[in-house]
């Protein structure tokens, strides 16, 4: 790295001459914290009428109607944690194995292509996805999954009710292929990051390609893998547009995954342009205030704990 | 013997389930790309659809010339000001990235690119709509300044990194202050990596939908003016793909084709160059 020049140590008697660029570039570098306090702050001091006005029932409030000035997240958080655990449990299987094939040693052709097509996917806007799942994925999945579910397996908590095609499980599924690329992208670093010596003995004793990954390097990695799915989750809470144009947009907790809900991102970005009065607009930047806290709690405890794996601290 | 052969089957088989996974999660981009240039092939074949602006449901001749205006602008504006203050601060880690202050930057931009995009909107929402009283173009270039800051700040890092030490030392040596050294030598020799990031953010920021929502709005009208309401290319793809119209459905995909071929040529071509600068680094 280029800071190795300045890592050399003077005497401590030899004064150093300021350096005004580096202290320059230092208090512009500060944009980037100064833009993320500002943010919350800004939500803060928005939102606060509203969390003094409805305290913490807010929260736990089943009831969303603005008509009657009755306000409750409940619905919102139910399908915001529905959706994100369900699309980074289909997304989780694939996306190791993606990363477990990006960070074999060799197969520089094929991992180059690969690689380049999850960039791709990472790449494509979500509003992109958003219209693709609600005009292709949505009927596809209502006629192929939806239905033959809850057909043959609809006395399961959660898997029965008359399927629709925009429901939690389309919007968790657009979730998971939005998810992908992070998972398997942070995954693979962490996998490299697993010392050669570990996995070279193992196949010096004898032991295959899969008995070296599945019992030596995959477990070596897992504070690393733990971490990025739970930076995946982060990216998942988030999404909104997507989100928005296939999960039905129902405020009621529903009972099941093949029914209409909302998330918090998506009550947001429907509601917020049309809210009237003050106590609507409170609610909806409370909701944002709610996301945001979620969201960068759960980013710093997945870079603490990608951090760790790969061997740096944090800060 | 025969213990021995199961396991290499239990080998093969695993390491064939991994080869399928990884096709399996290259399906949906094969499916994405094929969908938006069929459907939206149609409606970009026209040369209204570049220079007029959208018309309501039924009215032929309808574009989105409102749209890739706004885009430009907003998009535009937002570039002014992440750019150079997303170089300066990459330039800053890459140059002095030992301390715990530039850790802090590090940890602060990776938390920034988590950030749920629709709070920025709100964000850019109390911050300028509010006092302005009206939607504006401007209040989105703050919300996508935001999100593109982190990309362009860590990307420039990298990028700045790749150059080796010996550049940086021979002109310090030659008694060049280290800001020229900096500037003039270091940051021309980065600059294909540099501008390759900062195309990524650009392409990043023109494809965000949920901070443009209630800033910038959404318009009808053709115009270049920051300070009103403005469309952009996300816009029309969200608001005309809820509609129930096939004329405006149309338009919806006709202006993702957009996105995603700006998306592609962006990615692809810094893909090309970044490995060219990898390898003339290597020969430095």
């Amino acid at each position: 790295m280029a800071a190795a020049v300045d890592s050399v140590r003077r005497p401590a008697s030899i004064p150093r001459p300021p350096d005004r660029y580096r202290t320059f570039t230092a208090i512009v570098s500060w944009a980037a914290p100064a833009s993320l306090i500002l943010i919350i702050g800004v939500l803060f001091q928005q939102a606060w009428p509203a969390v003094t006005r409805f305290g913490a029932g807010f929260l736990l409030g089943t009831e969303w109607n603005p008509v009657t000035n009755t306000f409750g997240a409940l619905p919102f958080i139910f399908g915001t944690v529905v959706t994100s655990a369900v699309a980074i449990a289909i997304a989780l299987p694939i996306g190791i194995a993606v990363a477990v094939l990006l960070a074999e040693p060799g197969a520089q052709g094929v991992r180059g292509a690969l690689g380049t097509g999850i960039e791709l996917l990472a790449a494509i806007p979500s509003v992109v996805y958003g219209i693709w799942a609600l005009y292709v994925l949505a009927p596809w999945t209502l006629l192929h999954i939806e239905t033959p579910i809850t057909d043959h397996l609809g006395s399961i908590p959660f898997l029965g009710g008359i399927p629709r095609q925009t429901s939690l499980f389309t919007a968790s599924l657009v979730l998971a292929v939005m998810i992908l690329p992070t998972l398997s992208a942070v995954s693979r670093d962490v996998i490299r990051a697993v010392p050669r010596g570990l996995r070279e003995s193992t196949f010096a004793l004898g032991a295959t390609w899969w008995e070296t990954t599945w019992k030596v390097v995959l477990p070596a990695a897992r504070a690393g893998l733990f971490g990025a799915s739970i930076l995946a989750l982060g990216r998942a809470l988030a999404e909104t547009v997507a989100v928005a144009m296939v999960i039905g947009n129902r405020p009621e907790i529903p009972h099941s995954v093949f029914s209409p809900g909302y998330t918090l991102a998506a009550v947001i970005a429907n509601e917020f342009a049309e809210a009237t009065g003050d106590v609507y607009q409170g609610a909806l930047i409370e909701i944002g205030l709610v996301l945001i806290l979620v969201t960068l709690t759960v980013n710093i405890l997945a870079l603490l704990l990608v951090h760790s794996a790969r061997g740096r601290a944090l800060v | 013997m025969s213990n021995n052969l199961w396991r290499r089957f239990i080998s093969a088989f695993a390491l064939s389930t991994v080869y399928l996974f990884t096709a399996l999660a290259l399906v949906p981009l094969g499916l994405v790309l094929w969908f938006t240039a069929t459907q939206g092939l149609p409606a970009v074949t026209h040369l209204e659809f570049f220079i007029n602006a959208q018309r309501p449901s039924g009215i032929p001749g309808g574009g989105v010339a409102n749209a890739i205006a706004g885009t430009a602008v907003i998009v535009g504006i937002a570039s002014l000001a992440a750019i150079p203050i997303g170089v300066l601060g990459g330039i800053y880690l890459a140059e002095y990235g030992v301390s715990r202050w530039a850790n802090w930057v590090r940890l602060a931009s990776d938390v920034l690119v988590g950030a749920p995009s629709i709070a920025l909107g709100l964000f850019a929402y109390a911050l300028v709509v509010v006092p302005l009283h009206h939607f504006s173009g401007i209040s989105a270039s703050v919300a996508l300044a935001v999100l593109m800051l982190p990309v362009v700040i860590r990307t420039t890092e990298g990028a700045v990194g790749l150059i080796p030490n010996g550049l940086r030392e021979s002109g310090l040596a030659l008694g060049i202050p280290r800001w020229r050294v900096s500037l003039q030598l270091i940051l021309p020799a980065a600059a294909p990596g540099v501008i390759t990031g900062a195309l990524l953010a650009v392409a990043r920021a023109a494809g965000e939908t949920a901070p443009v929502l209630f800033t910038a709005f959404g318009n009808q009208f053709l115009t270049l003016d920051p300070s009103h309401a403005m469309s952009t290319l996300p816009l029309v793809v969200f608001r005309d793909a809820l509609t129930p119209y096939k004329d405006l459905q149309q338009e919806a995909w006709g202006a993702a084709l957009l996105l995603v071929v700006m998306v592609l040529v962006i990615n692809l071509g810094s893909r090309w160059v970044l490995r060219r600068q990898i390898r003339l680094a290597q020969q430095l």
